[in-house]
Order: C-alpha cells, then sequence, then structure tokens
C-alpha cells in the first residue's frame, strides 16, 4: 500500500476508535435513563406528586415532601455557596498570583475531592448536635461545603479566559478596578460562570451520605430551619431498600423525578441566560 | 506660541530587568497629530502606555521620568490613575468591543460604570460619540446589536467612540489601522484629521506612509531612545540623523 493509502487507513482507524469509544461512554448514561425511565413512569402520577408518604408497608402515599425538601435544600445551599464561590473565584483570579493565593488554590482543590460523607459527619458533630436536633440548616451547610469549591475554581478559570484586551479596554476607559472587574470581566465570563454553577447544582441535589447524618428525611413538610427535612434522594435509598414491590417503584419514580429536576433546572438556566451577546460571537 | 499638551522629562520604562525605555523627552504640542514610529519593539507602544498610566498595570513593570499633562505631573504621589485615564483615552491594535454589550451599551461603558445614570444624557453621548468616530449613520438603527456583530472597521470606530464618550483631552492610538483593511484604514484616517481639533492625538504606527499622511510632527525610536523629533514634513524630506534617514528609506526594520 502506498504511504497516502497508509495514512488514509491510519486516519480512518483512529476516527472509528474514537467512535466506539464515544458510544461506549454513552451506554452507561442512556442505560441509566432507559431504566429510570422504564422503572419509574409508572408510578408517576397526581397522588405520587402532591401527597406525602403512606405508611411504608402499603401502597399510596407520595414523595411531596421529598419533592419540597429537595428544591428547600437546593435553594438554601444556592444561597450560601453560590455568592461565597462567586467572590472567591473573582478573589483569586484577581489578587492570586502570589504564594497566598498558590495555597488557597491548593486547599480549594482538595476539598473538592473531600467525600462528602466526612462533610456529613462534620456538618453534624457542629450543627446537629449543636442544635438538639437533625435539621434543613444543617443539610444546607453540608451541601454549601461540598458546592462552594467546585464554583470558586469554575468562577476562577472563566475570570482567566477572558483576554486581557478586554480588561486593558475597560482600565483605559478609566473604570475603578473592582467595577471594571465586576461589570466587564465577569460578565464577559458569565457563561463558564454559570456552567461551573449548575455542575455543582446537579452535584448537591443528588447528594446523599451527607444528608443522612444532617436532615435525616421525614414523612412531613418543611417546619423550620432546625428541624428535619426530607429529600429525593433519601427516599430513593429508604424505598430501594424496602421488601415490598410499590415501595420499590415509587423508589423509582422519585429517582425519575430527582433526574426530570437537574435536567430542567439545566435546561431552564441555559434558556433564561442565553443572551445575544456571548464571548466568541463575531463575524469580523 | 503652540501649546504643549503633553510632555515627558527622561521617561524611563522598565519590564522587569528589561529596560525598555530609555531617558525619553518628546513634547505633544496641543490638537496636532503626532506620530511615534520605529521598528518593532523599540518601545512605541510602552512609550504611549506611559502616558495614560496603563504601563505600571503590567505585573512586574515600573517606570521612572516625569509626564506633565497641562503643566502637572500624573506621577506624583498624590495623582489618581483612574482621574488620568478619563483624560488621556486609549484605543488598541485590535478592536476590542466588550462581547457582552450592544454598540449603544458599549460606547456608553466609560460613562454609565462610573455612575452616569441619565438615560437622555446618556443617549446624547452615545449619539455625539458615534457621529464624532463617523459611526453614527452606519448604526443608528442598530443601537441594540451586540457590539461584536459589526465589521473590523467599524469596530474599530465603536471603539474610538468609546473612548471619545469619556470625553478626554488627549488620545492615544496604538496601531490603530494594523488589523483594517485599506478601505477601513483610510476611514479611520479621515477621522483622525478631525479629531484633531477638539482633541490632541498621539499615534503609534509601523506605517510610515501613514505617519507621513496623518501627523503633524513624528518621533522616531530606536531601541528605546529617542533618535529624532520633529515636524513631520521635516522629518521625511530632510531627517537630521543618519538613524532616521537609513529608516525612512527602508534600510532597516
Amino acid at each position: 500500500m502506498s504511504s497516502s493509502g497508509l495514512r488514509r487507513l491510519k486516519g480512518r482507524l483512529a476516527y472509528g476508535l474514537g467512535l466506539l469509544c464515544v458510544l461506549v461512554a454513552i451506554v452507561p448514561l442512556a442505560s441509566i435513563l432507559f431504566e429510570v425511565v422504564k422503572n419509574g413512569i409508572s408510578a408517576i402520577g397526581i397522588e405520587f406528586l402532591t401527597s406525602p408518604p403512606g405508611v411504608f408497608d402499603k401502597p399510596g402515599g407520595g414523595i411531596a415532601t421529598a419533592i419540597q425538601g429537595t428544591l428547600i435544600l437546593v435553594g438554601l445551599t444556592c444561597l450560601i455557596g453560590i455568592p461565597i464561590g462567586l467572590l472567591s473565584g473573582v478573589f483569586l483570579a484577581e489578587f492570586g498570583n502570589n504564594r497566598f493565593g498558590r495555597t488557597i488554590r491548593f486547599l480549594n482543590d482538595v476539598l473538592t475531592e473531600f467525600p462528602s460523607i466526612v462533610i456529613g459527619i462534620l456538618a453534624y458533630s457542629i450543627l446537629v448536635v449543636s442544635i438538639g436536633s437533625y435539621s434543613a440548616i444543617a443539610g444546607a451547610v453540608a451541601l454549601s461545603i461540598i458546592m462552594l469549591p467546585i464554583v470558586t475554581r469554575t468562577t476562577e478559570e472563566s475570570i482567566k479566559i477572558v483576554p486581557s484586551s478586554i480588561r486593558d479596554a475597560a482600565m483605559a476607559l478609566g473604570i475603578r478596578r473592582w467595577r471594571a472587574t465586576l461589570s466587564v470581566v465577569l460578565t464577559t465570563a458569565r457563561s463558564g460562570v454559570i456552567t461551573g454553577i449548575l455542575l455543582s447544582v446537579s452535584r448537591i441535589a443528588g447528594e446523599t451520605a451527607p444528608l443522612l447524618l444532617t436532615v435525616l428525611g421525614t414523612q412531613f413538610f418543611f417546619s423550620g430551619l432546625n428541624q428535619p427535612l426530607d429529600a429525593l434522594p433519601l427516599r430513593i435509598y429508604r424505598n430501594a431498600s424496602l421488601p415490598y414491590t410499590f415501595a420499590r417503584q415509587q423508589g423509582w419514580g422519585a429517582a425519575l423525578v430527582l433526574i426530570i429536576l437537574v435536567l430542567g433546572l439545566n435546561v431552564g438556566v441555559r434558556l433564561a441566560t442565553r443572551g445575544r451577546y456571548s464571548t466568541g460571537r463575531s463575524r469580523m | 506660541m503652540e501649546k504643549f499638551k503633553v510632555w515627558t522629562e527622561k521617561l524611563n520604562a522598565w519590564f522587569g530587568e528589561n529596560h525598555a525605555l530609555r531617558d525619553v523627552s518628546i513634547n505633544v504640542k496641543e490638537n496636532d497629530v503626532t506620530a511615534i514610529i520605529g521598528p518593532s519593539g523599540c518601545g512605541k507602544s510602552t512609550f504611549i502606555r506611559c502616558l495614560n498610566r496603563m504601563h505600571e498595570l503590567v505585573p512586574g513593570a515600573r517606570s521612572t521620568g516625569r509626564v506633565f499633562l497641562d503643566a502637572s505631573d500624573i506621577y506624583a504621589k498624590s495623582v489618581d490613575p483612574v482621574t488620568i485615564r478619563r483624560r488621556v483615552g486609549m484605543v488598541f491594535q485590535k478592536p476590542n468591543p466588550f462581547p457582552t454589550m450592544s454598540v449603544y451599551d458599549n460606547v456608553a461603558a466609560g460613562l454609565k460604570l462610573n455612575g452616569l445614570r441619565n438615560r437622555e444624557k446618556l443617549d446624547r453621548a452615545v449619539k455625539r460619540s458615534l457621529e464624532l468616530a463617523f459611526l453614527w449613520d452606519e448604526v443608528k438603527l442598530d443601537l441594540d446589536k451586540p457590539g461584536t456583530s459589526l465589521s473590523g472597521g467599524q469596530q474599530q470606530r465603536l471603539c474610538i467612540a468609546r473612548a471619545l464618550a469619556v470625553e478626554p483631552e488627549v488620545i492615544l492610538m496604538d496601531e490603530p489601522c494594523s488589523a483594517l483593511d485599506p478601505v477601513a484604514t483610510a476611514k479611520i484616517e479621515e477621522l483622525i484629521a478631525s479629531l484633531k481639533t477638539q482633541y490632541t492625538v498621539v499615534i503609534v504606527t509601523h506605517n510610515m506612509q501613514q505617519a507621513a499622511r496623518v501627523s503633524d510632527n513624528t518621533a522616531f525610536l530606536y531601541l528605546g531612545q529617542l533618535i529624532e523629533y520633529g515636524a513631520t514634513t521635516q522629518l521625511f524630506e530632510n531627517p537630521k540623523e543618519e538613524l532616521t534617514e537609513r529608516y525612512i528609506t527602508g534600510k532597516f526594520g
């Protein structure tokens, strides 16, 4: 075979191999989605979505408490985690070019790798013990510790990608440094920052281990920040381990609702913040 | 007696250990166009970045010497660099409109981000600046389009309008046409000629024909030093220094 023929063959083989790997990577995702939809769709219904759990050994009841709980937890966690993460990321990007910054960055990266059960234990020993009961706030704090380093890192990286010409232009206009950073650089980095936030929200919406130690789970609707709270991952966990078919079916249903919630959140935020003005869209 | 708007006294600048400007002293006349020419790396951009205190924003950069704007040293201890940058505007080599903002917001950015909120005043300022930049007629119906949806030449004029909106006294231009085609370049040169009635313009260019076309005075820099400075016609037709003569006849650089 000629050398150019050989090269073409190699090219095709590489393409084929790459395609195969992509398909292999997609298979687990596809099969999970398929299983969840197949098993969970039959549990979905009005009663399922709007009523609290019934008795565990009889059919009936629903996951309304869990849906409410997950939404409240995600909301509280974002309230704590997003502002702190954003400002930390901005700080590191602007002023982190020194030993102090490198240390913080390193510790931040270590925190992203922390086992979530350990964070759960931490929140338990500090908040649950001192408040005296499992509580929503303990869960929110634990989840925000998981969320924080992810938002910090992605915010910093997104800001660093903004070309220095943009920052130069803002400074040359006589805009104060902090104003230039927030109003020009951060808005330019907007889409990367939002992606980071969405990723971390998707992550915490499904975290189970820390919730076992902080909010405990309950059959009742939200009754106060210092009271236990229900959540979808907890419902899934509890129902999956029961010997009754209808209970397990409810577990699948809860899993389906959780996935739809997370997907819906992603799509919704993307649509809402889709601007005509994102970086890299010019027709020069 | 013509007035000097900006003048430097023994200006030196470093990037870390690299001594980029050596004892440069230039007087820039008010309402004139002054061109800075020289081969790549001679310190032209560094020089103008010292005139609006942008040089010091680079990590490891420093400068010594004095730079006067209307008889006061802009490097004096009590001076806030941000106020200098409002009086001395800058246009960069590659057009850099803010990508997340519309044409209107780009021009208004310098005013809005410094606290001006009055919609009418902003509207007037945007219109005035776009007219001065010869861009109003082309964009007046498209003020809400993204700044980056314009062509290259239009984007550069947008950046000029943005710089003009904050009403500077001096406009620095760092090779503003080098990324543009000849038609866009001609438009900008026309624009520069009209700007000098109200502003003082300092333009860095590696294109000698451009310097000869647009400027009243020209400074030739080489390896960080000022070799010659004088009226453009005199410098190009009758250079005093041999180095100048060799550069403008294309023998090097």
